[in-house]
């Protein structure tokens, strides 16, 4: 099976009403390609949280999902600060969001913890003050 | 139980006018979506004080079909467009979370469970 690439879009930074149309978008096209729905879930949970992170944490990035082999890649490459320690942020229950976000029900650390649990496979790169690239790959 | 049934309990008022009448077997309260999206793995109701359209893409993200906002809180209108177009319900009642959560359990709605944290 060639690879395809099912959605490329760019997540702007703090803008919260737009937070998860990406994910949204993306469970809707997968459905109609009819992957199994707990698997659905979890892709869409990941893409979910790393949305969420981009608009949180980050300068603004991309979102890409690519369907393959059997295997789905999310990758969500962001343009910065970094992650200072990728071990403390994948800690559950460690996080650097503001009051701010936490109001809106996110903060808790468990972002980096979720994408990890319900992927097969998770790799984070991250350069301070460059940008951080998370890919997370499950089998379909 | 009936979801006619969990409404009755909670004394609590359908936001959107009508409702499909379906079946709830279980619950979470919470106000942290982030533990929402950890922990919620089967399809349930899920009673919260936040009211932000957040919380509706949460339920989206984990196949939640019915929301309660409790305390007496009623969503924002971008909350309420959003649940009509993912055909999410709607409910709001005046009591507190916890008071909620233990009218449904002690009527026999159970827990979700939980999956351990790696």
């Amino acid at each position: 099976m060639s690879s395809k690439k099912l959605i490329e879009e760019q997540i702007e930074r703090r803008n919260f009403k737009k937070g998860g149309e990406v994910s949204s978008k993306l469970k809707s096209l997968l459905r109609k390609l009819g992957v199994d729905t707990q698997v659905i879930r979890k892709i869409s949970i990941i893409t979910y949280e790393l949305e969420m992170n981009i608009i949180i944490h980050s300068e603004g990035g991309k979102i890409t999902a690519v369907i393959a082999n059997d295997k789905v890649k999310i990758i969500a490459a962001d343009d910065g600060p970094g992650i200072s320690d990728v071990d403390k942020a994948l800690q559950a229950g460690y996080s650097t969001a503001e009051d701010e976000i936490r109001e809106l029900g996110f903060g808790a650390g468990m972002g980096l913890n979720n994408v990890e649990n319900y992927s097969d496979q998770m790799d984070i790169q991250t350069s301070k003050g460059e940008g951080t690239t998370i890919r997370a790959i499950l089998n379909v | 139980m009936k979801l006619s049934k969990v409404v009755e309990l909670l004394e609590a008022k359908v936001v959107l006018e009508e409702y499909e009448d379906m079946e709830i077997e279980t619950a979470c309260g919470a106000d942290l979506m982030s533990d929402v999206l950890a922990f919620s793995h089967s399809k349930t109701m899920l009673l919260t004080g936040l009211t932000n359209p957040q919380v509706v893409r949460t339920a989206e993200m984990t196949d939640i079909e019915v929301i309660c906002f409790v305390r007496g809180k009623k969503p924002v209108l971008d909350t309420v467009q959003l649940a009509k177009e993912k055909g999410i319900q709607l409910f709001y009642s005046k009591k507190p979370l916890f008071e909620s959560c233990g009218l449904l359990y002690s009527n026999g709605i159970r827990p979700e469970q939980l999956q351990e944290i790696k």
